[in-house]
C-alpha cells in the first residue's frame, strides 16, 4: 500500500496533544490542529469548539495537496510552509514528518516571525513522536495486535451500522 | 488509508466517487446529505465553479454509528469529472479506502464512461492501488431517462469483474444508500482482513 495505516494510541494521544498546548501557549496562537494528509483530524487544541474541525481538515488537506501539486510542477519536491494573512486571523500550515499537516491560527496577538520560530521547535519534537508511532503501529500490526476492534467484526456488526 | 485512532476511539475512512462529468456524483452527496440527520453528518463542501461545476472535490463526513464501540466515520469525496482536471483527481484519490465508479446510462455518455473508468484505474495505478483490490463498486445511474444502455450492456463494458453493481437515479435517490452501504461494507470488511 501506498502509505501506511495511520493509527493513534492513548499514550502517543497525551503527548501529542501536551506539545500542541505549548506551541499554543508558546505562540500565542487561537488554536492548533494537527490534520493527516488525507484530511482526517488527529487533534486539536485552543478554541476549536468556535471551528468546524472536520471541514477545517479536509480543506487544509486538499490545500496542501494542491500546492504540492504545484510545486512538482515547478520541481520543488513540496512547499513545507503555507501563509494565509487574513483581516483578522492568520493561518500558519506546514508538514511535520513529511505526513502530518500543523496547523496554527493565530491573530494579532501574536506574529509571523513568533509562530515561524515556535512552530520550528515544535515541529521537531512532534515529528520524533510521530515517527516513534509509526514504528510502533508497524511493530504492533506484524505482531498482531490483540487491541484490533475490526479483527472479529460480523455481518451483523456492519448491517446494524445502516439500521 | 483508514485512520483508526485508539485515543479517541474513532475509526475515519475515506471513499471516492469518480465517473465522468455530469454523471451524477455531486447529486448522490447532495441525497445523502439531505436524508442524513443532523448529528450523522457534518457540513457538505463543494469547491465548485459559479456554474456549480465540481471544481476540486465535495466533501461529506459521515458519522455512521459504533462497531464494536468505535465510531465509525466515512468522509465521502468526488472528483471533478472534466478531463482537464485529471491533477486534481489525483490528488483526490490519495489515502482513498474505497471507490464507487458512478457511470451515465445515457447512450451519447459511454464512450465517456469508459475513458473514465480506465482514467480512474491508471491513477490508481499511478499510486500504487489496483483497481482490482480496493473495495470498489458501480452505480448506473439516471436510469430514469430515456436514451439509455441495457444493464446488462452496461455491466459487460464497464463491470467486467462483476463487483457489486447499483441501478440509480440519483435526483430521487433511488439506489444511492445501496450504493454508499455496500461500499462502506466491503471497507469494513477489507479493514478486518487487512489483519
Ligand atoms: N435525470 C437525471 N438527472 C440526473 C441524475 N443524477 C444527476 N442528474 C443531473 O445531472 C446533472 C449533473 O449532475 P452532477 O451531480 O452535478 O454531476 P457530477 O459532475 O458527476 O458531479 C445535474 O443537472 C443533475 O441534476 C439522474 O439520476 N437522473
Ligand atoms: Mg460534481
Amino acid at each position: 500500500m501506498p502509505n501506511p495505516q495511520l493509527v493513534m494510541y492513548d499514550e502517543e494521544y497525551r503527548l501529542v496533544t501536551a506539545l500542541c498546548e505549548k506551541l499554543l501557549r508558546e505562540a500565542n496562537a487561537r488554536v492548533i490542529f494537527l490534520v493527516d494528509k488525507n484530511g482526517q483530524l488527529i487533534a486539536g487544541v485552543g478554541e476549536t469548539e468556535r471551528f468546524d474541525t472536520t471541514s477545517l481538515a479536509s480543506l487544509t488537506a486538499g490545500n496542501i495537496a494542491a500546492t504540492g501539486g504545484l510545486a512538482k510542477l515547478i520541481g520543488e519536491k513540496e512547499f513545507s510552509i503555507l501563509f494565509h494573512e487574513g483581516e483578522k486571523d492568520n493561518l500558519h500550515i506546514s508538514i511535520v514528518a513529511g505526513r502530518v499537516i500543523l496547523v496554527v491560527l493565530f491573530d494579532n496577538r501574536s506574529s509571523l516571525g513568533l509562530v515561524r520560530l515556535r512552530v520550528k521547535k515544535a515541529s521537531e519534537e512532534l515529528a520524533a513522536l510521530f515517527n516513534g508511532l509509526m514504528k510502533k503501529a508497524e511493530e504492533k500490526e506484524k505482531s498482531g495486535n490483540p487491541e484490533f476492534p475490526f479483527a472479529e467484526i460480523t455481518d451483523e456488526d456492519i448491517d446494524n451500522l445502516f439500521r | 488509508m483508514s485512520f483508526i485512532n485508539y485515543a479517541s476511539r474513532e475509526i475515519n475512512c475515506k471513499i471516492v466517487y469518480y465517473g465522468p462529468g455530469l454523471c451524477g456524483k455531486t447529486t448522490n452527496l447532495q441525497y445523502i446529505y439531505n436524508k442524513t440527520a443532523d448529528g450523522a453528518k457534518g457540513k457538505m463542501i463543494s469547491l465548485a465553479t459559479e456554474t456549480e461545476r465540481t471544481l476540486f472535490f465535495d466533501f461529506l463526513p459521515l458519522e455512521l454509528g459504533e462497531i464494536r464501540g468505535f465510531k465509525t466515520r466515512f468522509h465521502l469525496y468526488t472528483v471533478p469529472g472534466q478531463v482537464f482536471y485529471d491533477a486534481s483527481r489525483k490528488l483526490i484519490l490519495r489515502g482513498v479506502d474505497g471507490v464507487v465508479f458512478v457511470a451515465d446510462s445515457q447512450e451519447e455518455r459511454m464512450d465517456a464512461n469508459v475513458e473514465s473508468l480506465d482514467n480512474l484505474r491508471y491513477n490508481l495505478e499511478e499510486q500504487g492501488y489496483d483497481l482490482d483490490k480496493l473495495p470498489y463498486v458501480v452505480q448506473y445511474n439516471k436510469r430514469d431517462l430515456a436514451e439509455i444502455v441495457a444493464v446488462d450492456e452496461l455491466q459487460r463494458e464497464l463491470n467486467p469483474t462483476a463487483v457489486p453493481d447499483f441501478e440509480a437515479c440519483a435526483v430521487t435517490g433511488e439506489g444511492v444508500f445501496e450504493t454508499l452501504k455496500a461500499v462502506a461494507k466491503l471497507v469494513l470488511v477489507d479493514l478486518k482482513k487487512g489483519r
